[in-house]
Protein backbone atom coordinates (compact mmCIF):
# COMPACT_ATOMS: atom_id res chain seq x y z
CA UNK A 1 0.00 0.00 0.00
CA UNK A 2 1.61 3.11 -1.01
CA UNK A 3 1.16 6.47 1.02
CA UNK A 4 1.44 10.20 0.06
CA UNK A 5 1.12 13.27 2.08
CA UNK A 6 -0.49 16.36 0.63
CA UNK A 7 0.00 19.87 1.45
CA UNK A 8 -3.40 21.29 0.88
CA UNK A 9 -3.70 23.59 3.77
CA UNK A 10 -1.06 25.72 3.72
CA UNK A 11 -0.93 27.93 6.98
CA UNK A 12 -2.33 31.33 6.44
CA UNK A 13 -5.25 29.10 5.24
CA UNK A 14 -5.46 26.58 8.91
CA UNK A 15 -5.25 30.16 10.33
CA UNK A 16 -7.63 32.06 9.05
CA UNK A 17 -10.27 28.80 9.22
CA UNK A 18 -9.66 28.11 12.95
CA UNK A 19 -10.51 32.23 13.43
CA UNK A 20 -13.31 31.80 11.48
CA UNK A 21 -14.54 28.97 13.26
CA UNK A 22 -14.01 30.72 16.49
CA UNK A 23 -15.96 33.78 15.74
CA UNK A 24 -18.57 31.90 13.94
CA UNK A 25 -19.27 29.97 17.39
CA UNK A 26 -19.20 33.58 19.07
CA UNK A 27 -21.96 34.74 16.78
CA UNK A 28 -23.73 31.95 17.03
CA UNK A 29 -24.25 32.09 20.86
CA UNK A 30 -24.49 35.50 21.16
CA UNK A 31 -27.03 35.69 18.14
CA UNK A 32 -29.45 32.79 19.81
CA UNK A 33 -28.69 34.61 23.64
CA UNK A 34 -30.05 37.61 22.30
CA UNK A 35 -32.57 36.32 20.07
CA UNK A 36 -34.04 34.27 22.98
CA UNK A 37 -33.51 36.84 25.32
CA UNK A 38 -35.36 36.55 28.83
CA UNK A 39 -35.23 37.84 32.15
CA UNK A 40 -35.97 34.16 33.98
CA UNK A 41 -33.34 32.34 31.55
CA UNK A 42 -30.36 34.76 30.77
CA UNK A 43 -27.91 32.94 28.68
CA UNK A 44 -25.29 35.76 28.30
CA UNK A 45 -25.67 38.82 29.59
CA UNK A 46 -27.40 40.93 26.70
CA UNK A 47 -25.81 43.92 26.81
CA UNK A 48 -22.33 41.84 26.69
CA UNK A 49 -23.75 39.49 23.74
CA UNK A 50 -25.02 42.88 21.89
CA UNK A 51 -21.21 44.22 22.09
CA UNK A 52 -19.56 40.48 21.58
CA UNK A 53 -21.54 39.66 18.31
CA UNK A 54 -21.12 43.29 17.21
CA UNK A 55 -17.14 43.12 17.52
CA UNK A 56 -16.75 39.27 16.03
CA UNK A 57 -19.15 40.29 13.37
CA UNK A 58 -16.42 42.32 11.89
CA UNK A 59 -13.79 40.77 12.88
CA UNK A 60 -15.49 38.14 10.66
CA UNK A 61 -15.92 40.71 7.73
CA UNK A 62 -12.38 41.49 7.88
CA UNK A 63 -11.65 37.41 8.07
CA UNK A 64 -13.58 36.95 4.61
CA UNK A 65 -12.24 39.47 2.51
CA UNK A 66 -8.97 37.57 3.94
CA UNK A 67 -10.43 34.69 2.81
CA UNK A 68 -11.61 36.25 -0.55
CA UNK A 69 -8.36 38.06 -1.49
CA UNK A 70 -6.46 34.49 -0.64
CA UNK A 71 -9.14 32.79 -2.59
CA UNK A 72 -8.93 35.31 -5.57
CA UNK A 73 -4.78 35.64 -5.47
CA UNK A 74 -3.54 32.62 -4.32
CA UNK A 75 -3.64 28.88 -6.21
CA UNK A 76 -6.40 27.76 -3.46
CA UNK A 77 -8.77 29.74 -5.65
CA UNK A 78 -8.72 26.87 -8.37
CA UNK A 79 -10.23 24.40 -5.59
CA UNK A 80 -13.52 26.71 -5.02
CA UNK A 81 -14.09 26.42 -9.22
CA UNK A 82 -17.44 24.08 -9.94
CA UNK A 83 -16.68 22.29 -13.21
CA UNK A 84 -19.66 21.78 -14.70
CA UNK A 85 -18.78 18.47 -17.31
CA UNK A 86 -20.11 15.61 -14.78
CA UNK A 87 -20.82 17.12 -11.86
CA UNK A 88 -24.39 16.71 -11.16
CA UNK A 89 -23.86 12.47 -11.84
CA UNK A 90 -20.53 13.02 -9.17
CA UNK A 91 -22.63 14.88 -6.62
CA UNK A 92 -25.33 12.15 -6.72
CA UNK A 93 -22.52 9.64 -6.59
CA UNK A 94 -20.82 11.62 -3.67
CA UNK A 95 -24.81 12.01 -1.84
CA UNK A 96 -25.52 8.33 -2.10
CA UNK A 97 -21.54 7.37 -0.11
CA UNK A 98 -22.59 9.79 2.59
CA UNK A 99 -26.11 8.33 3.06
CA UNK A 100 -25.80 4.24 2.10
CA UNK A 101 -22.15 3.57 0.92
CA UNK A 102 -20.48 4.68 3.99
CA UNK A 103 -21.90 1.50 5.64
CA UNK A 104 -21.58 -0.98 3.15
CA UNK A 105 -18.01 -0.51 3.44
CA UNK A 106 -18.11 1.43 -0.16
CA UNK A 107 -14.82 3.12 -0.89
CA UNK A 108 -15.39 6.61 -1.41
CA UNK A 109 -15.60 7.94 -4.68
CA UNK A 110 -13.91 10.97 -4.65
CA UNK A 111 -10.10 11.19 -4.62
CA UNK A 112 -8.37 13.97 -2.70
CA UNK A 113 -5.56 15.10 -5.25
CA UNK A 114 -3.65 18.25 -5.68
CA UNK A 115 -6.19 19.38 -8.07
CA UNK A 116 -8.99 18.38 -6.83
CA UNK A 117 -9.42 19.50 -2.47
CA UNK A 118 -12.75 19.02 -1.71
CA UNK A 119 -16.14 16.61 -3.50
CA UNK A 120 -18.99 17.62 -5.26
CA UNK A 121 -21.44 18.15 -1.92
CA UNK A 122 -18.30 20.06 -0.44
CA UNK A 123 -17.47 22.06 -3.07
CA UNK A 124 -21.40 23.22 -3.13
CA UNK A 125 -21.69 23.61 0.39
CA UNK A 126 -18.83 25.60 0.86
CA UNK A 127 -19.57 27.69 -1.94
CA UNK A 128 -22.58 28.14 -1.10
CA UNK A 129 -21.83 29.12 2.85
CA UNK A 130 -18.37 31.19 1.78
CA UNK A 131 -19.40 33.10 -0.96
CA UNK A 132 -23.87 33.62 -0.28
CA UNK A 133 -24.91 33.23 3.29
CA UNK A 134 -21.64 34.16 5.12
CA UNK A 135 -21.85 37.81 2.94
CA UNK A 136 -25.59 37.79 3.42
CA UNK A 137 -25.27 37.73 7.10
CA UNK A 138 -22.27 40.28 7.26
CA UNK A 139 -24.31 42.84 5.24
CA UNK A 140 -27.25 42.52 6.73
CA UNK A 141 -25.07 42.41 10.50
CA UNK A 142 -23.53 46.03 9.13
CA UNK A 143 -26.75 47.42 8.50
CA UNK A 144 -28.08 46.56 11.77
CA UNK A 145 -25.10 48.23 13.26
CA UNK A 146 -25.75 51.25 11.33
CA UNK A 147 -29.71 50.84 11.04
CA UNK A 148 -30.38 54.11 9.36
CA UNK A 149 -29.07 52.85 6.32
CA UNK A 150 -31.61 50.59 6.32
CA UNK A 151 -35.08 51.20 4.18
CA UNK A 152 -37.58 52.40 7.17
CA UNK A 153 -40.55 50.78 5.59
CA UNK A 154 -41.42 47.89 2.91
CA UNK A 155 -44.43 46.94 2.24
CA UNK A 156 -46.01 48.06 5.89
CA UNK A 157 -43.34 46.19 7.78
CA UNK A 158 -40.11 47.63 9.32
CA UNK A 159 -37.05 46.97 7.23
CA UNK A 160 -34.91 46.57 10.22
CA UNK A 161 -37.38 43.47 11.26
CA UNK A 162 -36.73 42.34 7.46
CA UNK A 163 -33.25 43.09 7.71
CA UNK A 164 -33.58 41.20 11.25
CA UNK A 165 -35.12 38.45 9.73
CA UNK A 166 -32.88 37.69 6.88
CA UNK A 167 -29.58 37.98 9.13
CA UNK A 168 -31.69 35.65 11.83
CA UNK A 169 -32.40 33.19 8.82
CA UNK A 170 -28.89 33.14 7.71
CA UNK A 171 -27.14 32.83 10.74
CA UNK A 172 -29.15 29.70 11.60
CA UNK A 173 -27.94 28.37 8.18
CA UNK A 174 -24.29 28.88 9.46
CA UNK A 175 -25.47 26.69 12.52
CA UNK A 176 -27.06 23.94 11.00
CA UNK A 177 -23.69 24.15 8.50
CA UNK A 178 -21.37 24.55 11.23
CA UNK A 179 -22.65 21.03 13.01
CA UNK A 180 -23.26 18.92 10.14
CA UNK A 181 -19.56 20.38 9.09
CA UNK A 182 -18.65 18.79 12.53
CA UNK A 183 -20.07 15.54 11.73
CA UNK A 184 -19.14 14.96 8.01
CA UNK A 185 -15.54 15.37 8.85
CA UNK A 186 -15.10 12.77 11.58
CA UNK A 187 -16.19 10.56 8.04
CA UNK A 188 -12.57 9.52 6.75
CA UNK A 189 -9.78 6.74 7.06
CA UNK A 190 -10.28 7.33 10.36
CA UNK A 191 -12.71 9.63 12.87
CA UNK A 192 -9.79 12.27 13.40
CA UNK A 193 -7.89 12.23 9.76
CA UNK A 194 -9.85 14.97 9.02
CA UNK A 195 -9.29 17.09 12.03
CA UNK A 196 -5.86 16.16 12.18
CA UNK A 197 -5.56 17.39 8.22
CA UNK A 198 -6.96 21.22 9.18
CA UNK A 199 -4.64 21.53 11.86
CA UNK A 200 -1.85 19.92 9.95
CA UNK A 201 -2.06 21.04 6.68
CA UNK A 202 -1.15 17.37 5.61
CA UNK A 203 -3.91 14.96 3.69
CA UNK A 204 -2.72 11.95 3.94
CA UNK A 205 -3.56 9.37 1.25
CA UNK A 206 -4.13 5.66 2.53
CA UNK A 207 -4.27 3.16 -0.76
CA UNK A 208 -3.50 2.78 -4.19
CA UNK A 209 -7.34 4.14 -5.05
CA UNK A 210 -6.72 7.30 -3.64
CA UNK A 211 -3.72 7.96 -5.56
CA UNK A 212 -4.89 6.61 -8.87
CA UNK A 213 -4.50 10.00 -10.09
CA UNK A 214 -1.59 11.08 -8.13
CA UNK A 215 0.64 8.52 -10.74
CA UNK B 1 -81.73 59.52 -35.69
CA UNK B 2 -79.55 57.19 -34.04
CA UNK B 3 -76.63 59.54 -34.35
CA UNK B 4 -78.73 62.08 -32.60
CA UNK B 5 -79.80 59.89 -29.72
CA UNK B 6 -75.67 59.00 -29.80
CA UNK B 7 -75.04 62.82 -29.60
CA UNK B 8 -77.42 63.50 -26.97
CA UNK B 9 -76.29 60.46 -25.04
CA UNK B 10 -73.19 61.52 -24.96
CA UNK B 11 -73.98 65.66 -23.97
CA UNK B 12 -75.57 64.36 -21.33
CA UNK B 13 -73.25 62.16 -19.60
CA UNK B 14 -70.96 65.14 -20.01
CA UNK B 15 -73.43 67.48 -18.14
CA UNK B 16 -73.53 65.41 -14.88
CA UNK B 17 -70.23 64.76 -14.97
CA UNK B 18 -69.24 68.56 -14.88
CA UNK B 19 -72.20 68.24 -12.11
CA UNK B 20 -71.06 65.64 -10.45
CA UNK B 21 -66.89 67.47 -9.50
CA UNK B 22 -68.58 70.53 -9.04
CA UNK B 23 -70.37 69.08 -6.23
CA UNK B 24 -68.36 66.53 -5.21
CA UNK B 25 -65.35 68.99 -4.86
CA UNK B 26 -67.25 71.85 -3.54
CA UNK B 27 -68.77 69.55 -0.89
CA UNK B 28 -65.18 68.60 -0.30
CA UNK B 29 -63.61 71.95 0.03
CA UNK B 30 -67.13 72.99 2.28
CA UNK B 31 -65.80 69.63 4.47
CA UNK B 32 -62.16 70.53 4.58
CA UNK B 33 -63.06 74.26 5.49
CA UNK B 34 -65.65 73.35 8.19
CA UNK B 35 -63.28 70.84 9.82
CA UNK B 36 -60.51 73.23 10.13
CA UNK B 37 -60.30 74.86 13.79
CA UNK B 38 -60.73 78.61 13.55
CA UNK B 39 -59.09 81.13 15.85
CA UNK B 40 -61.58 83.22 17.67
CA UNK B 41 -61.88 86.90 16.73
CA UNK B 42 -60.72 87.49 20.11
CA UNK B 43 -58.46 84.95 20.17
CA UNK B 44 -57.01 86.46 17.25
CA UNK B 45 -56.72 90.40 18.82
CA UNK B 46 -54.37 88.44 21.79
CA UNK B 47 -52.58 86.80 19.32
CA UNK B 48 -51.87 90.27 17.24
CA UNK B 49 -48.90 90.58 20.26
CA UNK B 50 -48.32 87.13 21.63
CA UNK B 51 -47.48 85.56 18.11
CA UNK B 52 -44.85 87.88 17.47
CA UNK B 53 -41.54 88.23 18.29
CA UNK B 54 -41.85 92.42 19.55
CA UNK B 55 -45.08 93.87 20.09
CA UNK B 56 -46.11 97.81 21.03
CA UNK B 57 -47.46 100.16 23.45
CA UNK B 58 -48.77 102.93 23.26
CA UNK B 59 -48.64 105.55 25.88
CA UNK B 60 -52.22 106.67 26.69
CA UNK B 61 -50.82 110.25 28.10
CA UNK B 62 -47.97 111.52 25.63
CA UNK B 63 -49.20 109.13 22.58
CA UNK B 64 -45.67 107.68 22.35
CA UNK B 65 -45.12 104.10 21.00
CA UNK B 66 -42.64 102.09 22.71
CA UNK B 67 -41.67 98.35 21.31
CA UNK B 68 -40.85 95.24 23.88
CA UNK B 69 -39.68 91.96 23.17
CA UNK B 70 -42.35 89.37 23.40
CA UNK B 71 -41.17 86.53 25.71
CA UNK B 72 -40.42 83.11 24.42
CA UNK B 73 -42.84 81.58 27.11
CA UNK B 74 -45.82 84.58 26.25
CA UNK B 75 -45.05 83.65 22.96
CA UNK B 76 -48.08 81.74 20.61
CA UNK B 77 -47.43 79.86 17.15
CA UNK B 78 -50.92 80.39 16.09
CA UNK B 79 -50.57 77.29 13.43
CA UNK B 80 -49.40 74.70 16.29
CA UNK B 81 -52.66 76.51 18.62
CA UNK B 82 -54.73 76.08 16.26
CA UNK B 83 -54.03 72.20 15.54
CA UNK B 84 -53.37 71.72 19.41
CA UNK B 85 -55.73 69.77 21.46
CA UNK B 86 -57.27 72.68 23.08
CA UNK B 87 -57.06 74.60 19.76
CA UNK B 88 -61.11 75.35 19.39
CA UNK B 89 -60.76 77.22 22.40
CA UNK B 90 -60.32 80.66 22.88
CA UNK B 91 -57.93 82.58 25.18
CA UNK B 92 -60.68 83.97 27.40
CA UNK B 93 -62.20 80.20 27.98
CA UNK B 94 -59.06 79.83 30.16
CA UNK B 95 -57.93 83.54 30.71
CA UNK B 96 -59.80 86.19 32.66
CA UNK B 97 -61.04 88.69 31.15
CA UNK B 98 -59.38 91.34 32.50
CA UNK B 99 -56.70 90.45 29.60
CA UNK B 100 -58.47 92.45 27.55
CA UNK B 101 -57.40 95.67 29.19
CA UNK B 102 -53.93 96.92 27.65
CA UNK B 103 -51.67 96.95 28.75
CA UNK B 104 -52.83 93.75 31.40
CA UNK B 105 -53.17 95.32 34.79
CA UNK B 106 -50.79 94.04 37.31
CA UNK B 107 -54.26 92.10 39.10
CA UNK B 108 -54.17 89.40 36.32
CA UNK B 109 -50.87 88.06 37.85
CA UNK B 110 -52.15 87.38 41.02
CA UNK B 111 -55.53 85.31 39.69
CA UNK B 112 -55.32 81.76 40.25
CA UNK B 113 -54.50 79.77 36.97
CA UNK B 114 -56.54 77.05 35.58
CA UNK B 115 -54.96 73.88 36.38
CA UNK B 116 -55.91 70.64 34.35
CA UNK B 117 -57.67 69.09 36.71
CA UNK B 118 -60.39 71.61 36.94
CA UNK B 119 -61.39 71.00 33.51
CA UNK B 120 -60.49 67.04 33.52
CA UNK B 121 -60.94 65.79 37.06
CA UNK B 122 -63.54 63.57 38.22
CA UNK B 123 -65.36 64.56 34.84
CA UNK B 124 -67.31 61.70 33.04
CA UNK B 125 -66.20 62.74 29.79
CA UNK B 126 -63.01 62.26 29.99
CA UNK B 127 -63.41 58.80 32.06
CA UNK B 128 -61.49 56.72 29.60
CA UNK B 129 -58.27 58.94 30.27
CA UNK B 130 -58.22 58.18 33.82
CA UNK B 131 -57.05 61.94 35.09
CA UNK B 132 -57.50 61.53 38.54
CA UNK B 133 -55.34 58.53 38.14
CA UNK B 134 -52.62 60.59 36.20
CA UNK B 135 -53.04 63.08 39.15
CA UNK B 136 -52.38 59.82 41.44
CA UNK B 137 -49.26 58.46 39.51
CA UNK B 138 -47.90 61.91 39.35
CA UNK B 139 -48.07 63.45 43.14
CA UNK B 140 -46.07 60.14 44.10
CA UNK B 141 -44.02 60.84 40.77
CA UNK B 142 -40.25 62.55 41.68
CA UNK B 143 -41.80 65.68 39.66
CA UNK B 144 -44.98 65.43 41.73
CA UNK B 145 -43.72 64.76 45.29
CA UNK B 146 -42.91 68.74 46.16
CA UNK B 147 -39.06 68.08 45.43
CA UNK B 148 -39.13 70.72 42.52
CA UNK B 149 -41.17 73.95 43.78
CA UNK B 150 -43.53 74.94 40.71
CA UNK B 151 -43.81 71.87 38.85
CA UNK B 152 -47.31 71.44 37.39
CA UNK B 153 -48.92 69.77 34.19
CA UNK B 154 -48.12 72.76 32.41
CA UNK B 155 -44.75 72.12 32.93
CA UNK B 156 -44.00 69.32 30.26
CA UNK B 157 -47.97 69.91 28.44
CA UNK B 158 -47.78 73.11 27.05
CA UNK B 159 -51.95 73.71 26.67
CA UNK B 160 -50.90 76.25 24.03
CA UNK B 161 -49.61 73.35 21.65
CA UNK B 162 -50.07 70.27 23.40
CA UNK B 163 -50.99 67.42 21.51
CA UNK B 164 -52.75 63.71 22.71
CA UNK B 165 -49.98 61.65 20.21
CA UNK B 166 -50.26 58.61 21.85
CA UNK B 167 -53.76 58.42 21.26
CA UNK B 168 -53.90 59.25 17.24
CA UNK B 169 -52.18 56.23 16.21
CA UNK B 170 -49.87 58.11 14.08
CA UNK B 171 -46.40 56.76 13.75
CA UNK B 172 -44.50 55.29 16.62
CA UNK B 173 -41.33 57.32 16.04
CA UNK B 174 -43.75 60.79 15.90
CA UNK B 175 -45.38 59.79 19.34
CA UNK B 176 -41.26 59.00 20.40
CA UNK B 177 -39.95 62.31 19.15
CA UNK B 178 -42.87 64.17 20.81
CA UNK B 179 -42.69 62.83 23.88
CA UNK B 180 -38.78 63.00 24.54
CA UNK B 181 -38.56 66.64 23.22
CA UNK B 182 -41.04 67.51 26.25
CA UNK B 183 -38.34 65.44 28.67
CA UNK B 184 -35.33 67.33 26.75
CA UNK B 185 -36.92 71.02 27.06
CA UNK B 186 -36.10 70.56 30.78
CA UNK B 187 -33.32 67.79 30.57
CA UNK B 188 -31.96 69.38 27.92
CA UNK B 189 -31.80 72.80 28.26
CA UNK B 190 -30.36 74.50 31.14
CA UNK B 191 -32.52 78.00 31.04
CA UNK B 192 -35.56 76.18 31.17
CA UNK B 193 -34.06 73.59 33.71
CA UNK B 194 -32.65 76.10 36.19
CA UNK B 195 -36.33 77.85 36.21
CA UNK B 196 -37.48 74.89 38.25
CA UNK B 197 -34.47 73.52 40.45
CA UNK B 198 -30.99 74.91 41.15
CA UNK B 199 -28.70 71.94 40.20
CA UNK B 200 -26.50 70.97 37.52
CA UNK B 201 -27.50 69.67 34.88
CA UNK B 202 -26.61 66.35 33.93
CA UNK B 203 -25.25 65.58 30.64
CA UNK B 204 -27.74 63.28 29.12
CA UNK B 205 -25.32 61.72 26.55
CA UNK B 206 -22.50 60.42 28.71
CA UNK B 207 -25.25 59.37 31.33
CA UNK B 208 -25.96 56.92 28.60
CA UNK B 209 -22.88 55.89 27.94
CA UNK B 210 -23.49 52.21 28.88
CA UNK B 211 -26.92 52.13 26.48
CA UNK B 212 -26.00 49.91 23.09
CA UNK B 213 -26.69 51.87 20.08
CA UNK B 214 -27.66 54.89 21.94
CA UNK B 215 -28.58 57.28 19.11
CA UNK B 216 -31.41 54.40 17.88
CA UNK B 217 -32.37 54.26 21.43
CA UNK B 218 -33.09 57.53 21.89
CA UNK B 219 -35.05 57.55 18.57
CA UNK B 220 -37.13 54.62 19.19
CA UNK B 221 -38.27 54.97 22.60
CA UNK B 222 -39.54 57.46 24.79
CA UNK B 223 -37.69 58.26 28.16
CA UNK B 224 -40.71 57.59 30.29
CA UNK B 225 -40.86 53.74 28.95
CA UNK B 226 -37.01 53.51 31.19
CA UNK B 227 -37.99 55.89 33.37
CA UNK B 228 -41.90 55.71 34.53
CA UNK B 229 -43.73 52.75 35.97
CA UNK B 230 -46.49 51.91 34.10
CA UNK B 231 -50.24 51.72 35.32
CA UNK B 232 -52.75 49.19 33.47
CA UNK B 233 -55.36 51.73 33.78
CA UNK B 234 -53.89 55.24 31.75
CA UNK B 235 -52.46 54.85 28.57
CA UNK B 236 -48.97 57.27 29.13
CA UNK B 237 -47.43 56.37 32.56
CA UNK B 238 -47.00 59.18 35.22
CA UNK B 239 -44.95 57.94 37.47
CA UNK B 240 -41.43 59.46 36.83
CA UNK B 241 -39.23 57.24 38.78
CA UNK B 242 -35.88 58.27 40.50
CA UNK B 243 -32.89 58.26 38.23
CA UNK B 244 -31.67 55.34 39.81
CA UNK B 245 -34.83 53.28 39.10
CA UNK B 246 -34.81 53.80 35.77
CA UNK B 247 -35.09 50.25 33.81
CA UNK B 248 -31.32 49.22 33.62
CA UNK B 249 -31.68 45.75 32.61
CA UNK B 250 -31.43 44.98 28.88
CA UNK B 251 -33.94 41.98 28.53
CA UNK B 252 -37.05 43.50 30.24
CA UNK B 253 -37.43 45.14 26.55
CA UNK B 254 -35.58 42.59 24.91
CA UNK B 255 -37.69 39.82 25.59
CA UNK B 256 -41.05 38.43 24.50
CA UNK B 257 -42.40 39.93 27.46
CA UNK B 258 -41.05 43.45 26.60
CA UNK B 259 -42.46 46.42 29.10
CA UNK B 260 -42.49 48.03 25.87
CA UNK B 261 -45.47 46.36 25.26
CA UNK B 262 -47.30 47.64 28.09
CA UNK B 263 -45.88 51.52 27.36
CA UNK B 264 -45.00 52.57 24.50
CA UNK B 265 -46.97 49.90 22.20
CA UNK B 266 -49.75 49.93 24.43
CA UNK B 267 -52.58 51.59 21.83
CA UNK B 268 -51.20 49.26 19.24
CA UNK B 269 -50.69 45.79 20.56
CA UNK B 270 -54.44 45.15 22.08
CA UNK B 271 -56.04 44.60 18.47
CA UNK B 272 -52.96 43.37 16.83
CA UNK B 273 -51.10 40.28 18.80
CA UNK B 274 -51.44 37.41 16.81
CA UNK B 275 -50.25 34.30 18.08
CA UNK B 276 -49.82 33.15 14.59
CA UNK B 277 -47.97 35.24 13.19
CA UNK B 278 -45.00 37.55 15.01
CA UNK B 279 -44.81 37.73 18.44
CA UNK B 280 -45.64 41.10 19.11
CA UNK B 281 -46.09 42.08 15.87
CA UNK B 282 -47.45 45.72 16.89
CA UNK B 283 -43.61 46.42 17.32
CA UNK B 284 -42.34 45.26 13.93
CA UNK B 285 -44.79 47.55 11.56
CA UNK B 286 -41.82 50.66 12.81
CA UNK B 287 -39.22 48.70 14.47
CA UNK B 288 -37.45 45.60 15.67
CA UNK B 289 -36.49 44.61 19.01
CA UNK B 290 -34.16 41.64 19.20
CA UNK B 291 -35.41 39.16 21.75
CA UNK B 292 -39.00 40.97 21.51
CA UNK B 293 -39.83 39.98 18.29
CA UNK B 294 -39.71 36.61 17.28
CA UNK B 295 -42.14 34.83 14.38
CA UNK B 296 -43.93 31.71 15.70
CA UNK B 297 -43.65 29.51 12.63
CA UNK B 298 -39.50 30.61 12.19
CA UNK B 299 -39.36 29.60 15.67
CA UNK B 300 -40.85 25.80 14.93
CA UNK B 301 -39.69 25.72 11.39
CA UNK B 302 -36.22 26.26 12.96
CA UNK B 303 -36.35 23.46 15.90
CA UNK B 304 -37.82 20.66 13.37
CA UNK B 305 -34.44 21.83 11.05
CA UNK B 306 -32.61 21.72 14.16
CA UNK B 307 -33.91 18.40 15.45
CA UNK B 308 -34.04 16.74 12.26
CA UNK B 309 -30.64 17.51 11.73
CA UNK B 310 -29.45 15.99 15.31
CA UNK B 311 -31.80 12.98 14.45
CA UNK B 312 -29.90 12.43 10.77
CA UNK B 313 -26.53 12.53 12.68
CA UNK B 314 -27.44 10.19 15.39
CA UNK B 315 -28.88 7.77 13.06
CA UNK B 316 -25.78 8.12 10.72
CA UNK B 317 -23.37 7.40 13.52
CA UNK B 318 -25.27 4.68 14.89
CA UNK B 319 -25.00 2.73 11.36
CA UNK B 320 -21.80 3.56 10.82
CA UNK B 321 -20.74 2.51 14.58
CA UNK B 322 -22.54 -1.49 13.33
CA UNK B 323 -20.61 -0.75 10.11
CA UNK B 324 -17.42 -0.09 11.97
CA UNK B 325 -17.96 -3.27 14.61
CA UNK B 326 -18.64 -5.68 11.55
CA UNK B 327 -15.53 -4.63 10.31
CA UNK B 328 -13.50 -4.75 12.95
CA UNK B 329 -14.59 -8.13 13.83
Amino acid sequence: MKQKRLYLYPLWLRVWHHVNAVLMIFLIATGISMQYSDPAYPLIRFDIAVNVHNWAGVLLTVSYFFFLFGVIFTAIGRYYVIRTEGFVISFIKQMRYYLFGVFQGQKNPFNVSEEKKFNPVQLITYNLIMHAITPITFITGWALIFPETIVLNVWGYSGIMLTSLVHSVAGFFISIFLIIHLYVITIGPSTRANFKTIIYGYHEVHDDHDLKKEG
Amino acid sequence: MRRAFTKGFKSLIRVGATLFVILFTSGLMATEYSDKPEISEESQQCLECHSKMRYSLVDPYTGDTATFKMYEELRIDPLRYVNATHGSFSCLDCHSYEYETHPHPIEVKFEPRYVCMDCHGNNDVFADYHFNTIAEEFDISIHGNHYIENFSCWSCHNPHTYVNTARKGGPISDVVAYNNSMCLGCHGDISHYAVLIERQLTNMLSKHDWLPNQSLHFRKVRCIDCHAATNDSILVAHHILPAKEAVKNCVDCHSTNSILLASLYKHQVIERRNKFGLFNAAITSEAYIIGANRNYFFNVISAVIFGLVLIAISIHSVFRYINYRKKTK
